[in-house]
């Protein structure tokens, strides 16, 4: 079995009004070093199969087909074997 | 003269579509309710894809209902030429299958906004806008989270040089500028068209201001505009 762990992030170029309010609350908190706050999306899927590359596969188009916007987000996993 | 016949989608989570099915029944068409799990069609001319949280809009708002049954058929539908608006939620819908470019993006302010917004009509060369006149002032309800249009800039430029824009937020009077933009949208936008043009995507609500009982009709024009636009080719 696999464990794809995935961040589905805005991109750079595209505003993110949830971050810029967050990075107000810090420094309304006294966190005056924040610079700039990104949200993102975190996903953990189960893979019950032992192919690597399969899962590799399938990981990377559903990233592609659904997870993601390809118009405002980009994705990065990490897949690891777990027991 | 046979009558316009329009097919509204329900999906779970769907809340306008019973207006939207309303104001073109009132109007004299045919009109059939589609559930998401149909496999076809009911013989539309013209399809509207509602308002509403279809899925409980999540991973992202539109982003179940792509993958849903019918939505292959609307997707054979319009790459046919057939005529589809997409309203509020049906804009998220139709930018998520890739009917229409851009995507719709949390409001700046984070509010859900819902109240009534002017927008001026940009183009009248579609079949949902050719009644209109060219930047005339529509008193339209707006009712969303995520009504923030985004494209890149190569993007944008593609929509107004093609005259895709179709509708940019504005005041009584037609003029459009950002201090009039309740939610952000790059340039303004509130609906484009597709560049084929049978394809509108809206956020604001024509459907909610189609009746004489309600405060603005000034959504009758876009409904007047379609059934001419058919049976004039009929």
């Amino acid at each position: 079995m696999f464990k794809a762990k995935i961040f589905v992030s805005l991109k750079p170029s595209v505003l993110d009004p949830q971050g810029q309010v967050i990075s107000n609350a810090l420094h309304t908190l006294g966190y005056k070093d924040v610079n700039e706050t990104r949200v993102s999306k975190y996903f953990e899927i189960l893979m019950d199969t032992d192919d690597f590359e399969k899962a590799e596969a399938d990981i990377v188009n559903i990233c592609d087909k659904v997870l993601a916007n390809p118009n405002t987000e980009v994705w990065t996993y990490q897949l690891e074997g777990v027991k | 003269m046979r009558k316009v016949r329009f097919n509204v989608l329900t999906f779970p989570g769907s809340n306008c579509d019973h207006d939207s099915y309303w104001i073109p029944k009132i109007r004299e068409n045919e009109v059939e309710f589609v559930w998401h799990k149909e496999t076809s069609l009911k013989n539309p001319d013209i399809i509207i894809v509602p308002g509403g949280f279809s899925y409980g809009d999540y991973l992202r708002c539109g982003a179940i209902a792509k993958f849903s049954p019918i939505m292959q058929e609307v997707k054979k539908f319009a790459d046919n030429g057939g005529l589809v608006i997409g309203i509020c939620n049906g804009f998220q819908i139709l930018t998520e299958c890739g009917l229409l470019p851009g995507a719709l993006m949390m409001n700046k302010h984070l509010h859900f906004i819902c109240k009534h917004q002017y927008i001026a009509v940009q183009t009248t060369n579609t079949p949902f806008t050719h009644l209109y006149e060219k930047n005339q002032a529509l008193d339209i309800p707006i009712a969303h989270k995520e009504g923030n249009y985004y494209i890149d800039q190569e993007g944008l430029k593609a929509l107004q040089d093609n005259d895709q824009i179709v509708f940019r937020y504005c005041d009584e009077n037609g003029n459009v500028d950002d201090k009039f933009n309740p939610n952000g949208a790059i340039d303004n936008i509130a609906g484009i068209v597709n560049l084929k043009r049978n394809v509108l995507g809206m956020m604001p609500h024509p459907e909610r201001a189609s009746e004489n009982v309600v405060s603005s009709q000034d959504g009758q024009i876009l409904f007047a505009s379609i059934e001419k636009w058919f049976k004039d080719r009929m």
